[in-house]
């Protein structure tokens, strides 16, 4: 059986006197597109940067393809993408130009950056945007950009952090459009998120609640017949 | 080959950011022409000088300021650095350098050697301008202070990483800047020498001599003038280290701060 793409085991971390991870543990399958959903506050972005290397937890074990980041945190990020929740680019500058800085803070070199920039802008449709000043796209084609960047070094495991925040509803759907596209083409994916529109009843999910892993499966498996949005109250008690 | 790689893009990104700014540029060099044109004449009657090393003869107010004023522009730049460090915080950009699969040590310091470059830059442009006002100082002098100013420039960078490591938000920073800038560069050897302070108040005079700004500022004299200061060196260059290990230890994963909303 192949290694999972990522684990996580016993994952505490406390912020002060508040509990932000409770002995999180799951494990993904290679080439899945999966949805760490949860309320706001349940322990979403501490996780997303405890696996980004961002935080070191108090305690427990990420493991990203069989490389333990706490040993090896270089090698277990060299297999990660990461698309953050905030924008993280240069307004002032090129599609091409912020990608170029990406590709040569992962070491690419020049010719191969050219033909990896090309690459993963075709994949995410954004081939002829590369020589617009990224002040100039709107917020989906920002977004896109942002993926397209965080293919740059092929990673295995693509991270996005609540990726759809701010933008408009076609914008939306393209994005989780593309990166369920992705996912299909093996990239194993984990995409933060409350909002459950953006999940189809084949992805996996992990339920974050409070902390702690409320549910983790597959969607149509976890749901039944209960549309997605009443099982996801009945699960974290929100009110609607 | 490939660290190398990294560190040229955190460096090239810094330096194109700057030279696309180009009031930040202009601003830089102002603040020090405006203390040698105006403040330097006007206080050229009342402060008398004597001759003090590295000096031989007596000099005008304008040439002993002068080496303080490099010091007064890598200390702004360095400041101006910090800032746009505590900016890349939260816009997320910094995250993004600090996921790349090299040592955090490595990273930031490519982000620091990238803001002693633009501080030099700075520097060179404002030693022009001096030279045409007047101000010569032995040819020499000005390559032998390169090292000087650099080594100034990390020290201050070191500084100002420091304190975007402690500082969560923008608007904390204006207090910084008041609380650093402005001690650091009256209490130091920059505008008037120690013995004149001396005379007004020997504990400020001890202020003085403790400020590693000081110490900044009297290498990089020394150095113009072809001399070696090695206590200022030594004190720049425990500083600069002791600085960027705080830095670092404020910037490690296990006291990073939550994320908004948790």
């Amino acid at each position: 059986m192949s290694k999972p793409a990522l684990s996580v085991a016993g994952l505490s971390h406390r912020w002060g006197a508040k509990t932000a991870l409770d002995d999180v543990r799951f494990s993904l399958p290679p080439g899945r597109f999966c949805a760490l959903l949860g309320p706001n506050g349940a322990g979403k972005s501490t996780l997303m940067a405890v696996l980004t290397g961002l935080i070191r937890p108090r305690a427990g074990a990420v493991t990203v393809a069989g490389v333990d980041m706490g040993r090896s945190p270089r090698a277990a990020l060299a297999g990660i993408g990461v698309v953050f929740q905030q924008p993280t680019h240069d307004l002032d500058r090129t599609v091409a130009a912020n990608l170029r800085y990406f590709a040569a803070l992962q070491g690419l070199g020049r010719a191969e950056t050219e033909a990896r920039i090309n690459e993963a802008l075709a994949r995410l449709g954004m081939a002829e945007r590369a020589g617009e000043k990224v002040g100039k796209l709107n917020g989906g084609h920002r977004r896109r950009m942002e993926i397209a960047r965080a293919l740059l070094h092929r990673p295995r495991l693509l991270l996005l952090d609540e990726p759809t925040v701010g933008l408009d509803a076609p914008a939306r759907a393209a994005i989780t459009a593309h990166v369920h596209d992705l996912a299909a083409q093996g990239i194993t994916v984990l995409w933060a998120t409350h909002l459950v529109d953006e999940l189809r009843d084949s992805d996996e999910m992990v339920l974050l609640h409070r902390g702690r892993v409320a549910a983790a499966g597959a969607v149509g498996a976890l749901r039944g017949t209960v549309p997605l949005p009443d099982w996801f109250l009945a699960q974290t008690g929100a009110a609607a | 080959m490939s660290a190398l790689r990294a560190a040229g893009a955190i460096m090239t990104r810094e330096l194109a950011r700057f030279l696309s700014q180009r009031e930040r540029f202009f601003a830089a060099l102002v603040r020090p022409l405006v203390w040698l044109f105006v403040f330097a004449a006007g206080f050229r009657a009342a402060l008398g000088m004597s001759i003090i090393p590295p000096y031989r003869t007596y000099i005008p107010y304008e040439t002993y300021i002068a080496p303080g004023l490099c010091g007064m522009i890598l200390l702004f730049s360095a400041m101006q650095s910090s800032l746009s460090l505590v900016n890349d915080r939260e816009s997320g950009t910094m995250r993004l350098m600090l996921t790349a699969p090299w040592p955090r040590w490595f990273l930031l310091g490519a982000k620091l050697v990238a803001g002693a470059l633009v501080g030099l830059v700075q520097v060179a442009a404002f030693q022009g301008i001096a030279w045409a006002y007047g101000i010569h100082l032995p040819p020499l002098g000005y390559l032998a202070a390169l090292p000087a100013l650099a080594l100034s420039g990390l020290m201050l960078g070191s500084l100002g990483l420091l304190l975007s490591a402690r500082v969560r938000q923008l608007e904390n920073f204006a207090g910084v800047m008041n609380f650093v800038i402005f001690p650091m560069f009256f209490l130091s050897s920059a505008l008037y020498p120690i013995w004149k302070m001396q005379e007004a108040s020997p504990w400020l005079a001890w202020i003085c001599r403790l400020n590693p700004f000081t110490h900044a500022v009297e290498l990089i004299r020394f150095a113009l003038y072809l001399q070696l200061n090695a206590v200022s060196l030594a004190v720049t260059a425990a500083a600069a280290a002791v600085f960027f290990a705080l830095a670092l230890w404020g910037y490690e994963p296990a006291r990073t701060r939550p994320p908004k909303g948790e």
